[in-house]
């Protein structure tokens, strides 16, 4: 029966995975040089891809783990500053600063996750948005080490051999989308691993997880410091794309487009923070008149889509059969 | 000095239990933390502004028109967004970010319509200033603490001795139970959103007639410090929230003139995560036992 199954989908053999896999590597590679696509374009596609990054990360505590967070902008801003700051005051390359953002974004995320994580629900929620408000406030007032309200101006590109990165040689989009492969590989390999069922399993029910022997707080704490960590990634990168950033970089607002594009892809699906990414950074650009509006449009992305489709786009339960281990023969249906 | 600062932050205190009321009322009933109800006081704040400036009303009935349309407003979006979901038993996170939706939708629709920037408020109360001791007192804050208690006084008595009052602690208690005795619960949320909409509208007033501004934004860190407030107090419980919001409203008027101004909305940030580290139930809410 399995196997019948399995036959007929196209693209479930090993080989011609491969295939596809390298036409579509091939296909992005190509795509900034084959002058197709103005600086404009490349430009948002990269925000795409930055945005899918982002809404990974909290995929895997919203949708995965079941904590709702819209401070997710304070990990963001973490990250971003210490990069920026690491440049500014140590010259340190973008590499080195962009992987001390993340553990800087990882440990503000255990700092924040270790009083929290016996919170759920509403708690929670408020507590990272309480979170977002104080990392914008320190960066506002600490003017002799952040430089306040004027931020960090003229933030140098990341250099890889030699090669300055810049939007029109096309750098910083295989910048990230090497950036987002790497982090989706690492989210799957994750949701597919025992501490991605356990996320799983707080989600869907945390009392019935800690029955069955998983220790809830630590998942949480775990799940809280990975997604910061990325998060971390997502402003270290962007602060060297626009090479600036100043306390209202990572406000509120990005907080909010994050959620969005996770609640309308799909809580708990990789491919639905791809197409929310997708289709919630692309709009304003198409939909120019209603850019004005774009705010209130995600605003009712999140209200419209509790109501109607919850689990989002592509969220909700795979209907694929369950893998088992190899050697384990499934009896019955 | 000292109690200068006592007595400003007893001003700013007395209005933070205003809003955190309304936290605790609609979490009373639906335990549900209402995202949207900082928005909702910049919304009452705004109505009152446009019928000052626009007709010869005045201040009173300005804000008593505000407390009706925001109270109307509120029960609205109870009645498009939250209802439904009740309806389809949805998980409470379905309702939370609802709640945070509306909170953004209501935010920028007051962007686009008046813009982003502060515009004037009249001050409210203002007759002058006068001293006590060395205490320098002005009418505005009198009036301000006057209206709050009295509004929180007609509070108490609408859930303590009043028929829908007694509705709103059965649905507190069991919704089920309370809807099986033939109570109508749908009504009696939608009676608790309008009470809670119509006290942040007056608390948006007075506090707009203090500073004498108003701007779309002002909801955000406003709410935040009230739900700290009713958080300290025990959520859901009205005389805790009054207690949190003095406390929150005391806490940063100190913070305010000893640490300095940048960092006075910080305060309610730190009571907010000590209280949640050490008793998340708030100082007058009893432990919760999950029951399997």
């Amino acid at each position: 029966m399995k196997h019948n199954n399995a036959k007929k989908n196209l693209l479930d053999t090993k080989p011609k995975k491969i295939a596809a896999l390298v036409v579509m590597v091939a296909l992005v590679l190509y795509l900034p040089k084959s002058g197709l696509l103005s600086p404009y374009l490349v430009r948002i596609l990269t925000m795409i891809s930055l945005y899918s990054m982002l809404s990974l990360s909290l995929n895997l505590l919203t949708g995965f783990t079941g904590l709702v967070s819209i401070g997710h902008a304070g990990f963001c801003a973490v990250g971003g500053y210490t990069s920026a700051l690491m440049w500014q005051y140590l010259g340190l390359p973008w590499l080195v600063t962009a992987i001390c953002g993340m553990i800087m974004a990882g440990v503000v995320g255990l700092m924040l996750a270790a009083p929290t994580s016996r919170l759920s629900g509403s708690y929670l929620t408020i507590a990272t948005l309480g979170f977002g408000e104080i990392v914008k406030m320190i960066a506002l007032n600490w003017q002799s080490f952040t430089g306040g309200p004027l931020g960090v101006n003229h933030i140098e590109r990341p250099e890889f051999f030699g090669i300055t990165l810049t939007t029109f040689n096309g750098g910083f989009f295989y910048l990230s989308i090497i950036l987002t492969a790497l982090v989706t590989l690492f989210v799957y390999r994750i949701v597919n691993s025992k501490m991605g069922r356990a996320f799983m399993a707080i989600r869907d029910d945390s009392l019935a997880a800690t029955m069955m022997g998983v220790d809830v707080t630590a998942y949480k704490m775990k799940s809280f410091v990975i997604s910061a960590a990325i998060a971390g990634l997502g402003g270290a990168f962007y602060v060297h794309f626009v090479r600036f950033l100043d306390p209202n970089t990572f406000n509120f607002d990005i907080s909010i487009i994050i959620i969005s594009i996770v609640i309308l892809g799909g809580t708990g699906s990789i491919p639905g923070s791809f197409l929310g990414a997708a289709l919630l950074i692309s709009f304003p650009e198409i939909l120019r008149f209603a850019s004005e509006y774009r705010f209130i449009i995600y605003g009712l992305i999140l209200v419209l889509m509790m109501r109607f489709k919850p689990e989002g786009i592509l969220g909700g339960h795979s209907h694929r059969p369950f893998r088992l281990m190899k050697g384990v023969e499934s009896y019955g249906n | 000095m000292i109690l200068q600062q006592v007595f400003d932050g007893l001003t700013l205190g007395i209005v933070y239990a205003l809003i955190a009321v309304g936290y605790s009322l609609v979490f009373g009933v639906l335990r549900l933390v209402n995202f949207a109800h900082g928005a909702t006081y910049a919304f009452g704040a705004h109505i009152a502004m446009v019928v000052v400036v626009s007709t010869n009303f005045g201040l009173f009935w300005a804000i008593i028109i505000s407390v009706i349309m925001t109270g109307l407003m509120t029960m609205f979006m109870d009645r498009i967004a939250l209802r439904p979901l009740r309806a389809k038993k949805s998980k409470g996170i379905s309702a939370l970010i609802t709640t945070i939706g509306c909170s953004y939708i209501i935010q920028n629709a007051l962007m686009i319509v008046f813009g982003s920037r502060s515009k004037w408020f009249p001050k409210i109360f203002d007759y002058g200033n006068f001293q006590i001791g060395n205490v320098l007192v002005k009418s505005t804050q009198v009036g301000i603490i006057t209206v709050s208690v009295v509004l929180l006084l007609l509070l108490t008595f609408i859930v303590q001795k009043t028929k829908i009052g007694l509705a709103m602690r059965a649905v507190q208690q069991n919704a089920k139970a309370a809807s099986l005795m033939g109570i109508d619960v749908n009504r009696v949320i939608s009676f608790t959103f309008f009470l809670g909409g119509a006290s942040a509208a007056v608390a948006g007033s007075l506090i707009s007639g203090y500073y004498q501004i108003v701007n779309p934004q002002m909801g955000f860190i406003a709410g935040l410090k009230a739900f700290s407030a009713a958080v300290l107090g025990g959520i859901g419980i009205l005389h805790g929230a009054v207690f949190g919001g003095l406390v929150v409203g005391l806490a940063e008027s100190f913070a305010a003139f000893y640490i300095g101004g940048g960092y006075r909305d910080a305060v309610a940030f730190i009571i907010l995560i000590v209280v949640l580290i050490f008793r998340p139930n708030g100082l007058f809410g009893k432990k919760v036992i999950e029951k399997v």
